[in-house]
């Protein structure tokens, strides 16, 4: 990576911000305070706790525990909860606040109806990760959601997605959601994963690396399987069958056909990283194919291509809650190295390693994750499935027959030129959620692989906004002469 | 085919397959010559591509009409020109006035305007009112010109390339030309395709239609013009009901406005940022064209904003573009610096090109763009 020099030494002229209030972000933080910097801390969520750890939002009207919300995880959860409440007084914590767009030093934030730039000299992204989206026949049907939608309507609304709910696709997630709703009382009819049983046994011995989770895996499907949840393994998912709503789901699997039914399907095939607003910082990307993904580039500190500009958690590379603990602390240790300020002492924080230790830690988790991968590979060139009427874009309605067909008459080989001749990726998701799916339409269509095709620029707002909160600025500025154009 | 395209020589080379170069690539490959259009990325990705969409005549400078006009009447065949229609809507464009005061010029141009064949009616008072309800008291009055419209860049660039190309003309993209020279006789060029070795081609005409990175070849012949990077801001809203009726502008600039078939409103004004190379739109100028968008149109107050982008383009001291032969070296024809208004434009320079090539002249009065026409004016050193 290119040599850099951050502005250094005194830390009253440092802004510093943290966009995103899940582990890392919060550990970044928590870091930082340590060592006398009170950041800014912007949250897109109405609680700390980012997805993992998200907080049902206070006075709901219903409570459940901490073991029935989190699990295996709640003494992690209320370890983070608590480390951010013990925060509030030292830092600018602005929960409820989207960052749409981001200029050289500056941030563009919505919050409270209003929309306002926040100056950084040193930011840490901290995004995390939406659901990687795969999508099959039907997916654009009322009843299906993403898993992590799936979770958040349980973690934050307390009310499941269906009466009768199968859970498909492949990950880790799959089956902790599938087990978080059947311990909840819904009723979990199925679990379809993609993935063959054996490629999970053979990455068995990678993911014993980190033991306990491997074990809540296990005991994950033990669990299901005890309750008479059915568990497909190796299937090809077929067609969410049904016309105003889902009906069932349809799956092969070694030519047999099968079916259930079910009026809710939760589909995810992993997660993908939000790597948007580090495009929209200038940091440069590089494919990854662990992720299978485009990710900004970092050091094993979480240092960028842009000096200043800071990587952790998920929004920088899929790890995990626990990565992104160390990884949101490693950020705030090389933020504070960079800016000539010791690292501090932290006696009272669990696990609060020195930097050396932290890499070492991360790297540990990378080779789990690499198992992670082995055992819940995503389906192999999944768009030689998808029929031609299926849409892609289901906010521009773009099929998947309309891409192939440009690929066929324009010769298209590269995602964005795609994007500009057909839509797709240009509706209200802006291909956050399509994105993945043209550029493997894309790719097969082409005769390409995967990395091949590039990836989608990021362009401002990251997520819609409205117009309406723009206008109360004063002191926007009056379009100079010269560039009034007609 | 046993001969490569290493060893052929072109009756015409195009530089540049923005719509003005790949509009002219089809014209000349129309009218039976051998062309080859050289793109660095891909065709009409850069400001053809990624304009506004204005099609539009009103408004424009009296230097600029006999052009526009003729540029107009192909826009009205486009579908039997490149196949498909390019979303072209005859929507009309409703120039609009803040002020009493901007009703005058309004008139004036209208007057003139109406020597050139075009037709418009300005509206003011209760009639303006009854007749534009959606629009907000930021305008008093404005003047309507209905033979205008709007079209989607993104489709008619590259169709315009892909017609030449179906007409025989050889279109490289991802080819950037490496190096130009005239030996006295003919143009001699090397071109670097992204994949595969370096071409050379020889051509008896070079059209330098590059857009913003123009001066590279004009540069080279001795003759850069006074020209420099803009970058023009734009945005889109989520789908809305159908109510902007017209493509809008706005007397003395500021922001313009249309409603595409599927809804989304597309708005720009102001400038975004850039490098020369690249372009990115400025949240803050976002923020001050939505203060003059909402005025205008108050519905938008209640949208959401789904994308904001920009592109690169040439602006020139006169904001009109350079179009013509070379004052230093023959059979080199310059068509370049359109200072954001080229897209309507566009189609008709690429007949006058073709005119220029096959007849050394054309009926079409261009002698207000001449390359030389700044030779006295100062050359900013902000110039690309």
């Amino acid at each position: 990576m290119a040599e850099r020099t951050v502005n250094s030494g005194d830390t009253d002229v440092a802004n510093v911000v943290i966009v995103g209030a899940g582990p890392a972000g919060i550990r970044a933080a928590q870091t930082l305070v340590a060592a006398g910097v009170r950041p800014i801390v912007l949250d897109e969520n109405v609680r700390w706790g980012g997805q993992i750890y998200r907080q049902p939002p206070q006075g709901a009207g219903f409570a459940r525990s901490m073991q029935a919300l989190y699990g295996f995880e709640a003494a992690k959860a209320d370890a983070v909860h608590n480390a951010m409440a013990a925060l509030l007084p030292q830092v600018d914590y602005r929960p409820e606040t989207l960052v749409w767009a981001c200029d050289p030093q500056r941030l563009h934030t919505l919050h409270g109806g209003r929309e306002a730039p926040v100056a950084f000299t040193h930011l840490i992204i901290a995004s995390g990760a939406t659901d990687r989206v795969l999508p099959l026949p039907g997916w654009t049907l009322p009843g299906v959601y993403t898993l992590g939608g799936a979770q958040v309507a349980l973690k934050a609304q307390g009310c499941a997605i269906g009466e009768r709910v199968v859970f498909a696709g492949t990950g880790p997630l799959l089956y902790l959601v599938a087990y978080q709703y059947a311990k909840a009382g819904a009723n979990v009819v199925a679990v379809l994963d993609t993935s063959p049983f054996v490629e999970q046994a053979k990455a068995a011995p990678r993911l014993l690396s980190q033991p306990s989770t491997f074990a809540k895996g296990v005991y994950y499907l033990g669990w299901l399987r005890a309750r008479g949840v059915r568990v497909e393994y190796g299937v090809t998912l077929e067609n969410i069958d049904g016309t105003a709503g889902v009906r069932a789901i349809r799956w092969q699997r070694n030519g047999r056909e099968s079916s259930i039914e079910c009026d809710a399907v939760g589909l995810g095939f992993g997660l993908r990283p939000e790597t948007q607003l580090a495009d929209l910082a200038g940091c440069s990307f590089v494919f990854d194919d662990l992720n299978r993904c485009w990710l900004p580039e970092r050091d094993a500190a979480g240092r960028s291509s842009q000096p200043g500009i800071y990587l952790a958690g998920d929004g920088a590379g899929i790890a995990g809650a626990d990565a992104a603990e160390l990884a949101g602390r490693r950020a705030a240790l090389a933020l504070l190295e960079d800016l000539g300020v010791a690292a501090p002492s932290m006696p009272d924080v669990p696990h609060a390693w020195d930097a050396t230790t932290i890499e070492r830690k991360l790297a540990s988790i990378r080779r789990f994750r690499e198992g992670i991968e082995q055992a819940f590979a995503l389906p192999k060139d999944p768009a030689a499935q998808w029929p031609d009427d299926m849409l892609v874009c289901r906010c521009e309605e773009v099929s998947a027959g309309t891409l192939r067909d440009c690929v066929r008459q324009d010769g298209v080989t590269e995602i964005n030129r795609l994007k500009a001749l057909t839509r797709v990726g240009m509706g209200r998701c802006q291909g956050r959620m399509c994105g993945e799916a043209a550029c493997h339409v894309l790719a097969d269509a082409s005769g390409q692989t995967y990395a091949q095709v590039g990836r989608l620029r990021a362009q401002a707002p990251i997520k819609p906004i409205p117009i309406a909160p723009m206008l109360f600025d004063e002191h926007v500025a009056a379009i100079p002469e010269e560039a009034r154009d007609e | 085919m046993s001969e490569t395209l290493q060893t052929l020589h072109y009756d015409v080379v195009v530089a540049g397959g923005g719509l003005v170069g790949a509009s002219a690539a089809r014209a000349l490959a129309e009218r039976g010559l051998k062309v080859a259009l050289f793109e660095r990325r891909y065709c009409g990705a850069q400001a053809s591509g990624v304009n506004y969409g204005g099609v539009r005549c009103q408004g424009r400078p009296e230097v600029q009409l006999p052009l526009a006009m003729r540029a107009r009447r192909i826009w009205d065949r486009l579908p039997e020109l490149i196949g498909i229609d390019g979303e072209f809507v005859r929507s009309g464009h409703l120039r609009l006035a803040r002020r009493e005061s901007d009703l005058e010029p309004l008139d004036a141009w209208s007057a003139m305007a109406e020597n050139y064949g075009l037709s418009t009616t300005v509206f003011r008072g209760a009639e303006f009112r009854e007749r534009f309800p959606w629009l907000g008291e930021g305008a008093v009055g404005g003047s309507l010109c209905m033979s205008d419209g709007h079209a989607n860049p993104r489709l008619v660039s590259p169709a315009f390339a892909r017609a030449a190309r179906a007409l025989g003309a050889e279109v490289l993209e991802r080819t950037p030309i490496t190096s130009v020279t005239h030996d006295g006789v003919r143009f001699q060029l090397t071109a670097k395709p992204e994949t595969g070795d370096e071409l050379h081609v020889s051509c008896d005409w070079l059209l330098n239609t590059s857009g913003a990175w123009a001066n590279h070849i004009a540069g080279t012949f001795g003759e850069r013009a006074p020209m420099h990077a803009i970058y023009p801001n734009m945005w889109v809203t989520e789908p809305l009901p159908k109510f902007v009726g017209h493509n809008l502008g706005v007397y003395g600039g500021g922001v313009y406005a249309r409603q595409v078939e599927r809804g989304n409103c597309v708005i720009g004004g102001g400038r975004g940022t850039g490098d020369g190379e690249y372009a990115q739109p400025s949240a803050d100028t976002t923020r001050a064209v939505m203060r003059e968008a909402c005025a205008l149109l108050p519905a938008l107050r209640n949208a959401l904003l789904i994308r904001t982008w920009s592109g690169v383009e040439g602006e020139t001291p006169d904001d009109n573009p350079i179009i013509g032969m070379s004052r230093t070296t023959p059979r080199l024809v310059h068509a370049f610096g359109f200072s954001g208004g080229g897209f309507l434009l566009a189609p008709g320079v690429g007949e006058v090109l073709a005119d220029l090539v096959t007849q050394g002249e054309t009926a079409t009065p261009i002698d207000a763009f001449a390359v030389d026409r700044f030779a006295t004016a100062p050359v900013s050193h902000a110039e690309v």
